[in-house]
């Protein structure tokens, strides 16, 4: 009996090692905090690591370990997965790669070379992938959806979700929700039409798919003018979060096509601009916000929705927290939609206000004089995710405040700024930065989601494509164009630590555990940089 | 003397027309009406502007409003990559048809070519002497042409490449009106009150790069410093300093430099 009481106790020890990523453990990532198991850590995009070894006391002693670098070119976005000690991620454009969490070392690597048309309008980039099983999951820039051995990199299968010849992409992690592996198509700045669409986790089979453009007949389809519909973009390029208690799936969805001339798609243009709630297991649209009808500056909502349970007005509410391009940050009842509040985070001046369901009134249209827009078409964040902490009750969003000028109906809005270079899509080295105040800049800001009232910021001098990690040791980590992984404060936004990583930061950080040690893990420039407190 | 900017879609093709930056004008864009050049200036606002900017200046190495491409390209060149894209680059494949890409390439050939400004009716030869005339205000104090000059200033080698010549003659008599950021003037003060002005090379949150009056790389972390801040440019204007023929003189010499 003793013999036995003691293997159990020794298969229990060595249990995580070998077991494979169930959905509930993906659904319970906070249960294993020493595992980074979807693209935000869990699927409510928090973005919130449970590690308390780094503290806002300590993490000045933070040092780095390791780096790996990669042999692409392009920016690199992606976070990576942690699972029991092993990192998974993506090296740009398809590359998915398997490497020791602790030392950087790779143990394998699956090269996927997507078809040339693959070539979205940002980049031949990637965010990273999805596991369930033993099976990794990656979206393909030529629009493929395939599915990894996640220990030998072998390539399980490879279904096609839309056509790359016709502009279609994907650059998102996929999002799994139980047996399902679901993911939306970006290249919506280009006359797609775009869609959600989930997959058997074991066969790549399609199992639902949901256009974010409604097609005739269909609630919403009246929004698009004549045919402007089939070709009215909507591209969705990031993760999804997921409600189990709702068996809701959330995804933003991006800008109509043409980007800035509505001329030819009178209306709302539904479902861009908008966050969709979607029934997990059929696809069916339970409810949507558009945070901004008929836009025409491209301020697409290409965020990850972040999920909180929240004190609101003197009651639990479940809710939907919101950082949007558009320079508003939203919070929304996740259960129905609900639009609880809304209220600029940058300088904003396109609307004056909402309406009783929330529907914003836009004041500023092009001129041609020109019409100064705040933000400009960047925004005032764009993809990178922002986190949330439960222990500060605090969100925290790396910004822009940037302005623009639109002078003609469907011309890019032109910079506030004589330096245009800054404002390109990121990219990985560093270049030099010759701002003057008056220009755009970034800034990592705390926010209390009950008044949407800033509660600090950490002003950098360079604008920023980096997210945000939030730890329970509350420190938020950060980064931007400057090259920089900061350790802020989570409570104050106090400069912890820092540390310079070469390239400009263009993804947000996670965290892990290793035999019992907290990493952080950045990727920034062409490369992947792994810090933690010294080993003794 | 100190180069500035105006807005960049009024950069020169004067002289990339003689460097083979443009290649020979073809069929594709020869028979453009007012009417194409709008659809095309339209078209490329809607398709090319995101990643290429307002201006076609993002993307280093290229400039397509003032047809500086990696290398010569005919409107054949243009169009073809316009609908096709280029394999392993972002530059993506567009559902164009050939007479709407023929539209862009005449919208970006004409607008490179209408920038570029007129020559100043000046000589050369009496420029280069009045730029290399010594004295307080001497333009080599701060500019170098070639191997020759100081380092501080903009190098104007080949600013005729880069500068039409009415911005070059804008940046004469009204040097601090629009300077390139490159070009910016920084100024920190130590905490033990020395100070340091000179061109800025770049800055960070926690760092700033210059270039100082003796041609020294300096770094500086922001927490030494004292006192911060850009300033005005020293350029002085050489309005009523100099004659409109010296001025003229200069702005033609200015035009020549083409590089090595």
């Amino acid at each position: 009996m003793r013999s036995a009481l003691r293997l159990l106790f020794v298969l229990a020890l060595i249990a995580p090692l070998q077991a494979q990523v169930s959905f509930d453990r993906i659904l319970r990532g906070d249960r294993e905090p020493h595992n980074w198991l979807s693209y935000s850590g869990t699927l409510m995009n928090q973005r919130y690591s449970p590690l308390t070894q780094i503290t806002a006391d300590n993490a000045r002693n933070l040092q780095q370990q390791w780096v790996w670098q990669t042999r692409s070119l392009e920016k690199f976005e992606a976070t990576p997965l942690v699972v029991d000690g092993v990192m998974y991620t993506v090296e740009a454009p398809n590359t998915a790669v398997a490497l020791d969490a602790a030392t950087g070392r790779v143990f394998c690597t699956y090269p996927y070379t997507p078809a040339p048309e693959g070539r979205p309008c940002c980049g031949r980039v990637n965010r990273g992938l999805a596991i369930l099983g033993d099976t990794l999951y990656m979206g393909t820039i030529d629009a493929h959806l395939i599915a990894i051995d996640a220990k030998n990199g072998k390539p399980l299968w490879n279904t096609v979700v839309a056509n790359a010849a016709q502009r279609y992409s994907i650059t998102s992690s996929p999002t799994v929700v139980k047996d399902k592996v679901i993911i939306g198509t970006g290249g919506g700045d280009g006359p797609i039409r775009g869609h959600i669409s989930a997959f058997d986790a074991k066969t790549g089979k399609e199992a639902w798919r949901f256009y974010t453009i409604p097609g005739p007949g269909e609630p919403g389809h009246e929004t698009w003018a004549g045919d402007s519909w089939k070709v009215g973009g909507v591209g969705v390029w990031n993760a999804g979060a997921y409600d189990p208690e709702t068996n809701l799936v959330f995804f933003g969805t991006g800008n109509p096509a043409p980007d800035w001339d509505g001329s030819t798609r009178r209306g709302d243009n539904l479902y861009s601009d908008s966050v969709v709630a979607l029934d997990a297991d059929t696809g069916t649209l339970k409810w949507h916000y558009q945070f901004t009808p008929h836009d025409e500056l491209d301020y697409d909502a290409t965020q990850v929705p972040v999920l909180a349970d929240i004190e609101w007005q003197g009651r639990p509410r479940k809710v939907m927290l919101w950082a949007n391009r558009n320079g508003i940050m939203y919070v929304l009842d996740r259960v129905t939609g609900e639009f609880l509040k809304g209220k600029p985070y940058v300088k904003t001046n396109w609307l004056d206000g909402f309406d009783a369901k929330g529907r914003p009134n836009r004041v500023k249209f092009p001129t041609p004089e020109g019409t100064l827009v705040f933000p400009h078409v960047h925004g005032g964040t764009n993809w990178a995710p922002p986190s949330y902490s439960p222990r500060t009750g605090l969100f925290y969003v790396a910004t822009w405040e940037n302005s623009g000028i639109v002078s003609v109906t469907g011309q890019f809005p032109r910079v506030m700024s004589s330096n245009a270079q800054q404002t390109a899509m990121g990219q990985t080295t560093l270049v030099p930065f010759y701002n003057d105040a008056t220009e755009p800049y970034g800034v990592v800001r705390a926010y209390d989601p009950k008044t949407l009232d800033q509660v600090w910021e950490f002003k950098m001098s360079d604008i920023t494509w980096g997210g945000t990690l939030v730890t329970a040791g509350d420190v938020v980590f950060s980064g931007g164009r400057e090259g920089y992984l900061l350790a802020l404060d989570a409570k104050t936004g106090k400069l912890l630590w820092r540390s310079s990583v070469g390239g400009q930061v263009n993804a947000a950080a996670m965290s892990y555990a290793v035999n019992g040690r907290q990493f952080v893990a950045i990727a920034a420039g062409n490369a992947l940089f792994a810090y933690a407190l010294p080993a003794n | 003397m100190r180069a500035t900017n105006l807005t960049r879609r009024l950069a020169i093709a004067l002289v990339a027309m003689g460097l083979g930056l443009f290649a020979p004008r073809t069929a594709a864009a020869q028979h453009e009406t007012a009417a194409d050049l709008l659809d095309g200036e339209r078209a490329y606002r809607n398709t090319c502007a995101n990643c290429h900017g307002p201006d076609g200046d993002v993307i280093a190495g290229i400039d397509l409003g003032r047809g500086r491409f990696r290398r010569p390209m005919t409107d054949e060149d243009l169009v073809r990559i316009i609908r096709t894209g280029i394999p392993n680059t972002p530059m993506p494949a567009s559902p164009m048809t050939v007479e709407q890409a023929q539209k862009i390439v005449a919208y970006l050939r004409n607008r490179a070519s209408g920038a570029r400004g007129s020559l100043a009716a000046g000589d050369p030869v009496r420029g280069k002497a009045v730029f290399e005339r010594p004295g307080a205000t001497a333009c080599t104090s701060c500019h170098r042409v070639g191997a020759s000059g100081s380092r501080l200033g903009p190098d104007l080698t080949d600013v005729g490449t880069r500068r039409s010549a009415a911005e070059l003659e804008r940046a004469l008599v009204d040097p601090g009106a629009d300077v390139a950021p490159p070009n910016r003037t920084y100024r920190v003060v130590l905490k033990d009150g020395t100070t340091v002005t000179g061109r800025l090379l770049g800055h960070d949150t926690f760092s700033v790069q210059l270039i100082d009056s003796k041609e020294q790389l300096r770094s500086f972390a922001k927490g030494d410093l004292r006192e911060q801040g850009f300033v005005p440019s020293p350029m002085p204007s050489y309005r009523g300093t100099l004659s409109p023929q010296e001025i003229a003189d200069m702005v033609s010499y200015l035009s020549s430099l083409r590089g090595r």
